[in-house]
């Protein structure tokens, strides 16, 4: 009978914990969108977070898309092929890039490369004292180190998801076109036909848009949140990774649903 | 100096009583800073030291009690009021906390950039004051990486007085430095106290270095002061803890061991399984 009540406190604490840091995280975000006037207003803050976010993201984003489209044209033009559909394997390539990996794998990789560092670095800020040293300079962390970054984040993801998905059909062409002998003009001109902008283009950008969101929600509040320590800037970090990459999954999951419900694509 | 008139001080806490969860970490403090002294709180580690400095900061709020800075209760401060008195304070941290990313220059220039609309021809004159001011105008190119723990030490005190604050505080500012660093940083809190017509406040456990330049201590012990007068008069203090304390008894009021249960019975039921 002990057992069973200790199982179901730890099981109470364990949910009470989880619902107070959902609690707290919330706050914090709110504190975050009422302070963000200053990295509009000074605008070279979120400037320099944007090079460090967004342009230092660029190398990984961009190889990442290229190797993606040419393995996606490689598979699919065998498959296609069995159907006599092999000039299609450009629709194909920009479909699955646009729609769907070029927001996910781009979101991964953000979480990655970017979120991980923000975290680390706030979190070490914090540990340094050097967030407190701001605060009693009478200057607002918040303001001045977490919405810069989180803007700079939520601006990055949707440019690096569109050069992801660019470079991934580069890829494509290059094996689709240059080395399987596909005809260029059919690449490109069913590609443009079968695109729809709205329920490709635009949706793809909204899901970028909301997975930088998240990925910078979580990664601006690990580090904040992150114990004063070696070891919690650690934790902290790879909380970061992991608690993205399932936020992008699962919110790839409801955006699709909610996107593509109905609609026969 | 035994009991500073409150007409004369800048800082005072009331019965100031404060914890984490259950753990009481202030007990009752009464405390009185007076105008352009320099005042030092002592204690051994995790005695609530640091606390203090933070209640007056405003980083951390009172349970029960008043703080009150130049005659304004911290408390009732709201967030702007708070941000308008914390301009006026200034605070170098145990290991300076310099903004690793940013030159030396820069860290000096950072709150002058935050808080005015100085011309940048007005802001480098500044800085170049203020490091000449600690002896660090030749390391105003290098980055915080750079320096010795020492300079970045000064380096974070030029930060800290850059807006001629009335009130200076010093969480442990000797701590980890070799004789000759901490002779110098000693020096310059003495030195610019009295020339920017400062107050100061010092939490440290450096008691032969903080001796020479504070002209009134506080003992910090469990969370309240146990004792508190000018160095002078406390060399020959018969308070426990303050015989204790400097002269560096490794038992005492703040026993050697950690409590425990009886060490026989530990080894007799380790003995019997």
């Amino acid at each position: 009978m002990d057992e069973v009540a200790r199982l179901l406190r730890r099981l109470g604490a364990g949910v009470i914990d989880r619902i107070w840091r959902l609690g707290y995280a919330s706050r914090f975000m709110a504190m975050v969108l009422r302070d963000s006037t200053m990295a509009f207003r000074r605008f070279s803050l979120t400037m320099r977070e944007l090079y460090f976010a967004g342009v230092l993201s660029l190398v990984i984003v961009g190889v990442s898309g290229l190797f993606v489209g040419m393995v996606l044209a490689l598979q699919g033009f065998e498959t296609l092929q069995n159907f006599g559909a092999a000039e299609a394997v450009g629709v194909l390539v920009a479909t699955s890039l646009v729609k769907e990996l070029g927001p996910v794998v781009a979101g991964l990789l953000f979480a990655s490369r970017a979120g991980s560092a923000i975290t680390a670095e706030i979190g070490l800020m914090k540990t340094t004292e050097q967030l407190s040293a701001m605060e009693m300079m009478a200057v607002n962390p918040i303001a001045r180190v977490v919405a810069p970054r989180f803007w700079a984040g939520v601006i990055s993801m949707p440019l690096l998801a569109a050069i992801f998905s660019v470079m991934g059909v580069f890829g494509g062409w290059i094996v689709a076109v240059k080395l399987l002998g596909v005809d260029n003009g059919t690449f490109w001109s069913q590609m443009q036909a079968q695109i729809d902008f709205r329920l490709g283009i635009v949706n793809g950008i909204i899901k970028s848009a909301v997975f930088g969101v998240a990925i910078t929600a979580i990664a601006v509040f690990e580090g904040y949140d992150a114990p004063p320590t070696a070891e919690g800037v650690a934790s902290a970090t790879t909380r970061t990774v992991v608690a993205s990459a399932l936020a992008v999954l699962a919110l790839d999951f409801v955006l699709t649903v909610f996107m593509f419900r109905g609609t026969g694509l | 100096m035994t009991s500073p008139s409150a007409d004369t001080d800048l800082v005072t806490l009331r019965d100031v009583n404060f914890g984490y969860s259950r753990r009481p970490v202030l007990r009752g403090v009464d405390l009185s800073v007076p105008k352009g002294k320099v005042v030092a709180i002592m204690g051994g580690s995790g005695s609530g030291k640091t606390t203090i400095l933070r209640l007056i900061g405003g980083q951390l709020r009172a349970q029960t009690g008043e703080v009150r800075v130049a005659g304004a209760d911290i408390a009732q401060l709201d967030s702007n009021g708070l941000f308008r008195m914390r301009r006026r304070m200034g605070m170098l941290f145990q290991f300076g906390a310099l903004f690793t990313d940013i030159s030396v220059y820069d860290n000096v220039a950072f709150p002058l950039r935050e808080h005015t609309s100085l011309p940048d021809e007005i802001i480098n004159d500044l800085v170049i004051m203020k490091l000449e001011a600690v002896g660090l105008r030749g390391a105003a190119r290098m980055r915080p990486a750079e320096l010795s723990g020492g300079m970045a030490r000064r380096v974070a005190l030029a930060r800290t007085i850059a807006l001629d604050p009335m009130l200076i505080m010093y969480d442990e500012p000797f701590a980890g430095l070799d004789p000759i660093s901490l002779a110098v940083i000693g020096d310059l809190i003495r030195r610019l106290n009295d020339a920017l017509g400062a107050t100061s406040i010092i939490v440290t456990h450096d008691v032969f270095e903080s001796m020479k330049i504070v002209d009134h201590i506080y003992f910090v012990a469990d969370g309240r002061i146990v004792a508190q007068g000018a160095p002078g008069e406390l060399r020959g203090s018969s308070v426990p803890f303050v015989h204790q304390f400097l002269n560096g008894e490794t038992d005492g009021p703040v026993p050697f061991h950690y409590p425990a249960a009886s060490f026989q019975s530990e080894l007799m039921e380790a003995a019997h399984g």
